[in-house]
């Protein structure tokens, strides 16, 4: 890798695009989740926030709205219970938008740039050892997946010290639900990737994507993982049909019940910022990350369509489309888990319970035990 | 137990049981109205909502822009019928506002000037006020008008206006109003003095 002032350049100029572009799309996300409820249901959708440029009305298919919320929130009143605990109250909304946020540091959204040493990096197995490249990925730290499972479960922290802080038993149970839920789903999350852990040889994830660009995705391989680890996620994210922490039928908003504009604001972001990192996430341990199928480092290999010779690119253009490819697979994953929060009724509070204890956990266990069986009989 | 029916509680599967396969179906039909309605939005083929059908689709009407039609019979904003001469078909004979349970028609009759055809068997509204903000649209008015002088077929809505003044609609404002039609006068012209329809008697001359 490369140090000292490009090291630096390159990673403020990393973080300052994914900080943005997280928020960004998270806002993004909100009109997307709210025009395709609209399209499911047979109903029109919010279109009408409109800015007005001389004569023109610009309402851009309801993607103001978002701005519209955002300026809404800035300028409402904000009402700090006077029973609250102060500090927590205000802490709480902070630690559950900041952890998703750090955790993209350590996804790859994109394969290597390099500049020195091609001839050298290409088809050798030193490709994280030589200078003259830069990652697409902010950190590369060796625990790797550990990082984002240490920042994933600190979520939980956000929910739970907001119930308990802001003097409300609405929020209280909100928030007992929500540490529940989400400490269950946790030990699922993380035995489901054990058998990738197993599979890969790694825990560091931009390694992970390696060997699933040598060999095959990680779907193809732990089926079952992907399926386990894409279910707790979606309990992670705390949304339907795993948002009994909110439930408004029964505990009017759970844990946020007392926040008012922006800091509601916030924790509605950092689910939104949740479905993402989790898509990216999936992405990058079972859906092979920036790969594009059958794309080399050096160009397009179909020996398999009868195609004999390779169709060459330039480094800069496979990175692009390989960067391209990641926020399309992102893009899919995160529509497809609005879909389920569209198509599914919560679960009943005991019914996630059981599900998570009862059904995902013993799965996932026997997923560990099968794939160490099999990884034992192929590598003899 | 005699007459006894056991109902025989049906198993779940264990397709049913593991979810994965009833989600699945569920999908099925969210992504099947999502793609169809997007589809449709994108294209601009959408059901047309001002008309009564029964197509899958966006079903949301846009109100300002897009209004379903009033029904022919709906009772909109009054207006007062033209004779062919341009006058208003009014006699002032206060049945309307005598039938109006909300009292919101207020009429000064007076007498047509001497050598005037109308004069000694009619009288004419030399005020004919409406206000619009008291009158519940009952239609009383326009069953007890026995002259069809006064009718509630325009088809507008009445809408809301900025000052209360606004809402006191006067003989003129009344008589501008057409119907949905367009037509200023009563379709079923009455036989009278000055209509083109009438059979050349008048009262003044006798029968």
């Amino acid at each position: 890798m490369e140090t000292g002032a490009t090291f630096w350049i390159a990673s403020a100029v990393k973080v300052i695009a994914i900080v943005l572009g997280l928020v960004n799309l998270g806002a993004l996300l909100l009109w997307v989740e709210r025009r395709q409820s609209a399209m499911i249901q047979d109903r029109m959708g919010p279109n009408r926030a409109n800015l007005q440029i001389g004569g023109l009305n610009i309402r851009a298919a309801g993607l103001l709205h978002s701005a519209a919320d955002g300026i809404k929130m800035l300028w409402k009143e904000d009402f700090t219970p006077p029973g609250a605990d102060k500090f927590l109250y205000h802490l709480a909304p902070v630690i559950s938008l900041v952890p998703p946020l750090c955790l993209f540091a350590v996804i790859p959204f994109g394969p290597s740039v390099y500049w020195a040493n091609r001839a050298q990096v290409f088809g050798s197995e030193a490709w994280n050892t030589t200078t003259g490249f830069i990652p697409l990925q902010i950190a590369m730290p060796d625990s790797g997946i550990l990082v984002v499972f240490a920042l994933a479960s600190s979520g939980v922290l956000g929910a739970a010290l907001a119930g308990s802080s802001s003097d409300n038993k609405f929020s209280l149970m909100g928030g007992l639900r929500a540490a529940s839920q989400m400490v269950s789903y946790e030990v699922t999350m993380g035995f489901s990737v054990v058998g990738a852990f197993m599979v890969y040889q790694t825990v560091r994830l931009e390694q992970m994507v390696q060997w699933q660009v040598d060999h095959a995705w990680g779907i193809f391989t732990q089926p079952l993982a992907f399926l386990l680890f894409f279910t707790a996620a979606v309990a992670e994210t705390k949304r339907v049909p795993f948002d009994a922490p909110e439930g408004e039928s029964e505990i009017v908003a759970g844990y946020f019940t007392e926040y008012q504009p922006m800091k509601m604001g916030m924790f509605a972001l950092g689910e939104l910022v949740e479905v993402m990192t989790s898509s990216a996430l999936l992405t990058t341990i079972f859906l092979g990350g920036w790969q594009f199928p059958f794309l080399k480092l050096d160009g397009f290999h179909l020996e398999m369509f009868g195609v004999a010779k390779p169709i060459l690119m330039s480094h800069l253009t496979v990175v692009v489309i390989s960067a391209i490819t990641f926020a399309l697979k992102v893009a899919i994953l995160a529509l497809l888990q609005m879909q389920i929060r569209w198509t599914l009724p919560r679960f009943r509070y005991d019914q996630i319970m059981k599900l998570g204890w009862r059904i995902l956990l013993p799965l996932s266990l026997g997923n560990i035990l099968v794939t160490g069986i099999v990884l034992l009989f192929i590598n003899g | 137990m005699a007459g006894t029916i056991v109902i025989k509680k049906p198993k779940r599967t264990l397709a049913d049981q593991s979810y994965v396969v009833e989600i699945t179906k569920g999908l099925g039909v969210t992504l099947k109205h999502f793609f169809k309605n997007f589809g449709q939005m994108v294209t601009g083929t959408r059901p047309d909502v001002t008309k009564f059908n029964y197509e899958d689709g966006v079903a949301t009407l846009q109100y300002p822009e897009e209004k379903k039609p009033y029904p022919r019979r709906f009772r909109g904003v009054h207006r007062l019928t033209k004779r062919s001469n341009g006058e208003a078909r009014c006699t002032a004979c206060l049945m309307c506002s005598t039938a109006c349970p909300a009292q919101c028609i207020f009429i000064k009759p007076g007498e047509y000037p001497e050598g005037h055809p109308s004069r000694g068997h009619e009288r004419y509204a030399v005020e004919f006020v409406i206000d619009e903000l008291r009158c519940i649209f009952c239609g009383f008015c326009v069953e007890a008008c026995p002259v069809d002088a006064i009718r509630m077929d325009t088809g507008i809505h009445m809408t809301a206006l900025d000052n209360r003044a606004d809402f006191i609609f006067d003989k003129e404002k009344l008589m501008s109003f057409p119907s949905q039609d367009g037509d200023f006068e009563t379709s079923n012209t009455r036989v009278e003095p000055g209509d083109k329809a009438h059979h050349g008697i008048t009262r003044e001359q006798g029968h």
